[in-house]
């Protein structure tokens, strides 16, 4: 019996790269985002909003998880304080390759209003972050934007993770 | 010559005050004869020491000394029906006094009436708690003691309660700046990656306007476009005639910079 | 003696060195159905909650010192982030507080809107409530029903203020605007709405409901006692029978003049609460109808005239010098109020918010605590978990309504 040659797990990434294989894979990709149910503040209740009933993200494809492991993007939402900072970074490495980052709202992206002790300024000092969504709070509708500019982000993306450039921290 | 910041209130100040402008005060009003609130002075002052006392814009203020905190409102509570605990924190006046001002707001659900026990204590001082009177004051007085350091004695679990267990410093302490300080603006990078990143992570940045011009990923340019992430070559770049604000960083060593007892 | 390291921290009343069956397990600061950033440590024995520690301030964003740094008016927008569910309210509570400090009257016509946007904030929140707490119990589908009807109330609140979430749409000494065109109609047509979506769309779901009624009757039990020494307020207060509303006792705005009822619940538990916020909303809608012919009724003034605190309207900040002077002082230092102290309750959806502020004649105010409803509340989590079992956990979590904006700050 022949045995398969190509062994996805090992090699990490796919052996040969064809632009076809690349645009199926992110098509894929794209196209079931499962966002991490990460409500912090305000910008959880918009989050929730835009998964209820007159926003319907499941149009998109995008259905929340509760589990970082079974989850593609974190969606950030929400002032992330000092003392949380290490569990978000915690989740964040307990999501799998491929993962993307949504900061939602302008705590998230800067630290927002809250220029004080006790906010992290910016997500993006604890975790690489794809898309920067702005707003206090951001509008359903701009969330999904961002899901949907994340989408086409990732359909220019190679499907080897590993030539994507991403701004890593660590 | 930088101007002079004093060290032990660093709370935002007026820019402008007139010289001949004076405060006016809330009014006083005398507590009335045979109102509720005068049965409420009667049974206190039989039990305790009662400093001052008036109302307060419908609210009875009563000052007493620290150390008769509990007998006050165990007399409140048993005797003229307070049996709320609605709120309890302190106030910060070491600058002006070198004291602690803590408040007790008190609820009488029967006759919808409200009354602020007030005492001072040292900045040395404990007081005693009152968890086996109200239990709201489990969290309240652990949340004075996170926020301002007060301690109270026989407190089931006094500990921290909105900052983390290793946090330096009282919050809302004036001596404490608002942006933090120096272990606060590291705090998240020691904690996750360790000191030693904080190079590779950088300062904070508390300017909200910043605009990093050579950052191809998280800012686009205005004027001169780029490709999304290039990098961009900063010799030999064009003057780009749009003013960005440069970056402004909190300096820790010249501010306000505070250190905990512990160090 | 407990050996504190990273891989076991201090927990006070938890014990690690046990002999006997029990389980630690940790329960947030990142979980679904915690309503924010709770964290719980429960100490299971079997499926029995032991002990129940429950540690807060994953949202502390430093509110309190931020009101030392700015000036009273600059301060109110970040007040929409507290409790965020019903920003109308923390606006209000702050907006109240400042202005029995200065001994401000506000017109009538900004009382009848503020009322108004305060009973729309009450069924929103209170809509959310019914949401999230039959989500987490398992009731999804009255999840999408009840968003349906509260993205109704925001968009009413979006006509007026032009923010869905954060309104801000409450100013020191009145109200910034008029209401729109049409809101008043749009209003009515959402109190028949609304009051029709309860009795058959949410009641008809939960209120008979096997399954809702064998995961909240009886679980969550609040004695009169311990509710009133847990500090507990509003509806957490009046499940348990002790009948006190702030709307009703200490009357502020209008609420003197109005025809409403305070419902009251002897229960005790969950499903009593959960009662009591349904009919809550019925109440606030008879409030809205009620409130909806007074508006036409009064002068149209909307700011306090104060013009030692308070700006005069645009018009006159156009014409007049002095209006334009004193709004260039009033914008670039601060209104000073008099040297003294306040604590103003008022009834917000989740129970008693006050802001006790300490003015010591500055621009800035000297000390300013929000009191918070859910603060207390969380507190009192510690004491009613012990005992219950741990699927019921979020139940009691769901039904004490708590909002971590405001608990943290």
């Amino acid at each position: 019996m022949a045995q398969h040659q190509v062994n996805y797990a090992s090699s990490a990434g796919l052996p040969i790269a064809l632009t076809s294989v690349d645009k199926l894979v992110n098509w894929g990709r794209s196209n079931s985002l499962w966002p991490l149910t990460y409500g912090l503040a305000c910008c959880a209740i918009e989050m929730m909003a835009s998964g209820a009933s007159r926003y319907d993200f499941d149009r998109m494809g995008t259905i929340f998880r509760a589990s970082p492991r079974q989850a593609d993007v974190m969606i950030l939402a929400g002032t992330l304080s000092k003392k949380h900072a290490e569990f978000a970074r915690r989740l964040y490495d307990q999501m799998s390759e491929p993962k993307w980052v949504i900061s939602m709202g302008s705590c998230a992206n800067t630290g927002g209003m809250f220029n004080t002790y006790a906010t992290v300024q910016g997500v993006d000092r604890i975790v690489p972050v794809d898309i920067y969504l702005p707003g206090c709070a951001p509008r359903p509708e701009t969330l999904q934007y961002a899901m949907m500019m994340l989408q086409k982000k990732i359909r220019r993306e190679s499907a080897d993770m590993k030539k994507n450039v991403k701004q890593r921290i660590v | 010559m930088r101007k002079y910041v004093p060290k032990d209130d660093v709370q935002k100040k007026s820019y402008y005050t007139d010289r001949f402008w004076v405060a006016p005060r809330v009014p006083k009003e005398m507590v009335e004869e045979g109102s509720h609130f005068d049965s409420v002075v009667k049974t206190l002052s039989d039990v305790i020491e009662l400093k001052e006392f008036a109302i307060e814009l419908g609210q009875l203020r009563i000052v007493i000394n620290s150390t008769d905190n509990f007998k006050a409102l165990e007399t409140l509570k048993n005797e003229s029906g307070y049996t709320m605990l609605s709120e309890m924190s302190a106030v910060d006046y070491l600058a002006k006094d070198k004291e602690f001002e803590v408040f007790y707001q008190m609820l009488n659900l029967n006759e919808a009436k409200r009354v602020r026990i007030v005492c001072r204590i040292q900045p040395e001082e404990a007081v005693k708690s009152v968890v086996s009177l109200f239990k709201s004051a489990n969290f309240a007085e652990r949340e004075m003691f996170d926020m301002f350091g007060i301690k109270a004695n026989n407190h089931p679990f006094l500990k921290r309660i909105l900052m983390p267990d290793d946090w330096e410093g009282h919050p809302l302490l004036k001596t404490y700046p608002l942006q933090g300080d120096e272990f606060a603006s590291w705090y998240e990078v020691d904690k996750i990656f360790g000191k030693e990143y904080r190079d590779v992570i950088g300062p904070e940045n508390r300017d909200p306007s910043n605009v990093d011009r050579y950052d191809g990923q998280r800012f686009s340019r205005v004027g001169y476009e780029v490709p999304f992430g290039s990098e961009i070559n900063k010799d030999k770049e064009e003057e780009n005639p749009i003013a960005y604000s440069k970056t402004f960083m909190v300096d820790y060593t010249t501010g306000t910079k505070t250190l905990s007892k512990r160090k | 003696m407990q050996v504190t390291n990273k891989l076991t921290p201090f927990f006070e009343n938890l014990n690690f060195e046990r002999d006997d069956n029990t389980m630690v397990i940790n329960f947030g600061p990142q979980h679904p159905s915690a309503h924010g950033q709770l964290r719980l440590v429960l100490e299971l024995e079997g499926e029995l909650v032991k002990k129940a520690y429950p540690d807060i301030g994953y949202l502390h964003r430093g509110i309190e010192k931020m009101a030392e740094n700015m000036t009273y008016n600059e301060f109110l927008p970040t007040t929409d982030r507290l409790d965020y569910i019903a920003s109308t309210s923390n606006n209000y509570a702050y907006a109240l507080s400042v202005e029995r400090l200065l001994g401000l009257e506000v017109p009538r016509r900004a009382q009848v809107i503020r009322t108004m946007l305060l009973e729309l904030n009450r069924i929103i929140s209170h809509l959310f409530f019914v949401a999230t707490h039959a989500l987490d119990v398992g009731a999804m589908s009255v999840f999408l029903y009840a968003f349906r009807e509260r993205e109704f109330a925001m968009d009413l609140m979006e006509d007026y203020c032009g923010a869905r979430l954060t309104h801000s749409a409450v100013r020191i000494g009145g109200v910034p605007l008029d209401l729109p065109n049409r809101w008043l109609t749009d209003l009515s047509k959402f109190c028949t709405k609304i009051n029709h979506e309860i009795e058959h769309t949410y009641e008809a779901l939960l209120t008979e409901n096997r399954i809702w009624k064998m995961r909240l009757e009886d679980v969550g039990v609040i004695s009169a006692e311990d509710a009133q020494s847990w500090g507990c307020t509003g509806v957490m207060l009046r499940g348990s029978g002790v009948k006190y509303d702030i709307r009703k006792e200490e009357p502020y705005e209008l609420y003197g003049e109005l025809d409403f009822d305070i419902p009251v619940s002897d229960k005790c538990d969950s499903y009593g609460r959960y009662s009591l916020y349904m009919e809550e909303m019925r109440q606030s809608v008879r409030i809205l109808r009620q409130l909806i012919p007074m508006h036409s009724k009064t002068e149209p003034k909307l700011m306090a005239h104060s013009p030692q605190y308070i700006s005069a309207p645009k018009e006159e900040i156009m014409t007049q010098n002095y209006a334009l002077m004193q709004h260039f002082v009033l914008v670039t230092q601060g209104m000073r109020p008099p040297v003294g102290e306040v604590y103003a309750p008022t009834e917000s959806p989740k129970g008693e918010l006050g802001f006790y502020i300490k003015s010591e004649g500055e621009p800035y105010a000297y000390r300013l605590k929000c009191r918070a409803p859910s603060f207390f509340h969380t507190g009192l989590l510690q004491e009613i978990l012990v005992g219950t079992y741990i699927a019921d956990v979020v139940t009691i979590i769901g039904s004490t309504n708590i909002v971590f904006g405001e608990v943290d700050r």
